[in-house]
């Protein structure tokens, strides 16, 4: 959107979005060859497909979210992890990448704890399991937790993860945006502010253009004097 | 002791130049007013003012539904909750959930539910709160035209808005919008609600009687008004999201400009809260 330039219309449920020939995308549905719009958003045309960029909503897993989630309960071979979904997602014990012995869960991760972790698979029904078994997954000590609406976590990643890169270098935090919105920042107290405030700066502009100039000279005047950016 | 039945009798709804009590013609809507994201706490929100109603409209989810009893593993649950205020009627209303609004809660969940997209979020429930602070007759219909505007705030996925609209008999001539009076000394009042893309009626309900004449005129104002509420529903959602995009347009200049250039985008900083960041 930044380098389309104009800022699109907003497109209400029940609008037509397109007609025969098209193809419905997310967001949409199609109703006697034609396509209507299901969700409140902006309209998105690719290759015949049309789509609809919701402004808003909760978030629904889908295989493969890196998600950030906080443990709310824990059995003998699991632990129930809420990741700002409508559906709780067990992490189980084999899932995770430590050897835990039955009963011995608490060892490992305790309720309230913060973890990285990926959707090992989400069924017909919407049943979820994690997985910590990729890479990045790893518990989360220290930082902090924001939030923030799903729908506008790709502008905070930005292509490539320019966005998200270019916040971590100013600011010197480090990062972890989780696709259900939740974000875990951790830096000094000052520069983790101003981490935090440059991401609800972008939630809030999220439609608009030269976003990451806002977001430049946002973290260029609250950063404190006579520090630079340090690499991360 | 004043005789009652002699009163209606001198009451007239109608004056002899066709105008209502009100001024209105008998097609004519009250002013409406509708307005979105209201709430910051629920995930969406709208506010209207229908004549003399006030209706605040909450939705949130979908969610987890609770009690777990009630999940059902084909389709969300859409649950609505109408309630009066006590102070919204001229006597103090009771508060809590009396047959009326048991009834009404009912009738409007099952007109959500047949627009949302229910099969897409199994085992979860979509909640819709509609809170009438004022009431002045038709709160049904507000209430419902306000929810719908929720709903799409608040990002569930839906066929279509649902507008509501009742109209009524009063001094035996069919009449759009009843007030408060003529609700309470007409004859008939019949509230529906459609679905304006596919004319779909997924609400309807009548108190008193109409022929079937006067029924289908009745209907026929209603959709008639329906089509005007429901562009004053989409105006009030574009007029949410555009707010964003007129501050930046407004914006712009100033950042163009070499003093302070982002200095309005500091204020919602105080606007999160304690739990904002």
């Amino acid at each position: 959107m930044q380098s389309s330039g104009a800022l699109r219309p907003i497109v209400i449920p029940g609008e037509a979005v397109g007609g025969p020939g098209l193809k419905p995308g997310p967001g949409t549905y199609s109703e006697g060859g034609r396509v209507f719009a299901a969700q409140l958003g902006i309209r998105d045309e690719h290759e015949g497909l049309v789509s609809v960029i919701p402004l808003n909503g909760r978030y629904i897993p889908q295989r493969g979210d890196a998600v950030i989630g906080e443990v709310v309960d824990q059995g003998p071979s699991h632990w129930l992890v809420d990741i700002h979904s409508p559906y709780p997602a067990p992490l189980h014990a084999t899932e995770s990448p430590w050897r835990v012995e039955f009963g011995d869960t608490a060892r490992y991760l305790k309720v309230g704890d913060v973890i990285m972790c990926h959707v090992l698979s989400v069924d017909e029904i919407k049943r979820v399991q994690l997985t910590m078994q990729e890479r990045e997954a790893r518990r989360l000590n220290g930082g902090m937790v924001i939030e923030i609406s799903p729908t506008k976590v790709p502008r905070v990643i930005g292509k490539q993860g320019s966005m998200v890169s270019l916040i971590m270098d100013l600011t010197g935090c480090r990062i972890y945006v989780g696709q259900n919105g939740r974000i875990w920042l951790d830096g000094d107290d000052r520069s983790a502010a101003v981490a935090a405030l440059a991401i609800r700066l972008i939630e809030e502009r999220a439609q608009a253009v030269g976003l990451t100039e806002a977001v430049r000279e946002l973290i260029a005047r609250e950063q404190p004097r006579g520090r630079g950016p340090r690499p991360s | 002791m004043e005789d009652i039945e002699h009163i209606e009798k001198e009451m007239k709804l109608i004056g002899a130049d066709g105008r209502r009590l009100d001024g209105r013609r008998f097609d004519e809507l009250r002013p409406i007013r509708i307005e979105a994201g209201v709430l910051r706490r629920a995930d969406g929100s709208a506010y209207i003012e229908w004549g003399g109603n006030k209706v605040l409209a909450a939705v949130y989810g979908p969610r987890e539904a609770h009690p777990r009893h009630l999940q059902d593993p084909a389709r969300a649950l859409v649950q609505c909750r109408y309630n009066m205020a006590p102070f919204s009627v001229s006597d103090r209303k009771r508060p809590g959930p009396d047959r009326r609004s048991v009834e009404i809660s009912k009738v409007i969940s099952e007109a959500f539910a047949s627009v949302v997209f229910v099969e897409q979020f199994p085992r979860t429930s979509v909640d819709i709160f509609i809170e009438v602070l004022q009431a002045d007759a038709g709160t049904r219909c507000a209430g419902l035209t306000a929810a719908s505007v929720a709903l799409a705030d608040a990002g569930v996925p839906m066929r279509d808005l649902v507008t509501s609209c009742a109209s009524g008999k009063i001094d035996g001539v069919v009449c759009l919008d009843l007030n408060k009076d003529e609700d309470n000394f007409g004859d008939a009042d019949c509230p529906m609600a459609i679905v304006p893309r596919t004319g779909d009626v997924v609400l309807l309900q009548m108190d008193g009687h109409l022929t079937y004449d006067e029924f289908q005129k009745a209907m026929g104002l209603s959709i008639d008004a329906t089509k005007r509420i429901y562009e004053q529903q989409r105006d009030a959602l574009r007029r949410r999201y555009s707010v964003t995009l007129e501050d930046i347009l407004k914006e712009s200049p100033p950042a163009a400009a070499p003093v302070e250039p982002d200095e309005p985008s500091s204020p919602p900083e105080e606007d999160f809260g304690p739990e904002g960041i």
